[in-house]
């Protein structure tokens, strides 16, 4: 292996770094498929933390071991690059859903409403 | 006019492109190739999250069809995600043998990872023509139009993985580890990763983020 680690680009990894990429995506993906078909004495909340921070994880493991996204790499832009589409995602995501589940709020208030306005004493 | 042009050229050493001699001495890595083939896999990364998106608004609009817990077999989806999973590794082990000169093994790890991403569409295609035939199919609700287009795409993109992965066995049968053979072979490697860090978000997100709702 080390005699040819000199010509061999050393960003597309070992069989050591894709065996430990492996290892830790086979746990980060096992603990969330057991969170749902174990059914442990776990709240809903927990449960979608366990499923959420896992799966981003996971997400920051293939980068790292399958991707080998570097900061050297191709002069740094690559991670810059993959920076860059991290912030349009969050930007999308967060925005999307922060519009679409606020959107009654300039509503005129719901006939319900209008009648306990009106019952108050 | 012109020679504001030369004396800006002059001025400005400023060099915003990829110097050929910077990914050090590998000779069979052509310049910019593969920092392209990256831009794209990010280009396709924008349009996976905006179909996340899609399906985070829409997906709990049953329009009184069928939930996700009444339609996704966790089982299956934990197979699949194996496969894809052991492909992963696979096509790593072939890079390897790959820069290794091994032309053998090469082919050996890739039609192994070929099998695996086969059995993965073919979890696949099973789940959607279960869903077809129970009539959940992508017009039934909104949480079905969004996420037959979410795993849908993503699944389209895994068969045209494996399409190229059969081409580039062809190509390296026929002409052997060549420079522009071990660049489609690393451009590949990326996708195929990519597709597999798609698939995190997919069966998180989706199917166990959904039966648990």
């Amino acid at each position: 292996m080390s005699a040819d680690h000199h010509h061999t680009d050393e960003s597309h990894g070992s069989y050591r770094s894709y065996i430990i990429g492996f290892l830790l995506s086979v746990v980060l993906t096992a603990i969330p498929f057991w969170v749902v078909l174990g059914e442990p004495d776990i709240s809903l909340g927990w449960a979608l933390a366990i499923i959420f921070v896992l799966g981003a994880a996971q997400i920051m493991v293939h980068i790292h071991y399958f991707l080998h996204v570097t900061v050297k790499a191709e002069g740094g832009w690559q991670a810059m690059s993959l920076i860059f589409s991290v912030m349009l995602l969050v930007i999308v995501l967060s925005g999307s859903l922060w519009i679409m589940f606020h959107l009654d709020e300039n509503m005129m208030p719901a006939h319900e409403q209008i009648e306990r306005v009106r019952n108050l004493p | 006019m012109a020679t504001t042009d030369q004396s800006y050229a002059a001025d400005e050493p400023y060099e915003f492109y990829i110097e050929p001699g910077a990914h050090g001495s590998d000779e069979h890595h052509e310049p910019g190739t593969m920092l392209g083939f990256w831009l794209y896999l990010m280009s396709d990364c924008l349009i996976f999250g905006i179909l996340f998106a899609v399906y985070a608004v829409l997906g709990t609009n049953y329009a009184a069809g069928p939930s996700p817990a009444d339609l996704f077999e966790i089982e299956a989806i934990l197979l699949s995600t194996v496969f894809l999973l052991l492909s992963s590794i696979t096509y790593g082990f072939a890079v390897i043998n790959m820069q290794q000169r091994n032309q053998g093994g090469m082919t050996v790890w890739l039609l192994v990872t070929l099998a695996f991403g086969l059995g993965f569409l073919f979890m696949e295609l099973r789940e959607f023509s279960h869903l077809w035939h129970i009539g959940a199919g992508p017009g039934a609700s909104a949480f079905l139009s969004s996420f037959w287009l979410l795993v849908g795409t993503h699944g389209l993109h895994v068969t045209f993985g494996c399409i190229w992965l059969v081409v580039l066995l062809i190509q390296v049968q026929m002409h052997g580890l060549t420079p522009a053979n071990t660049r489609r072979t690393l451009c590949l490697s990326l996708f195929w990763h990519f597709l597999d860090l798609i698939w995190i978000g997919v069966f998180s997100f989706v199917y166990l983020t959904g039966v648990l709702l």
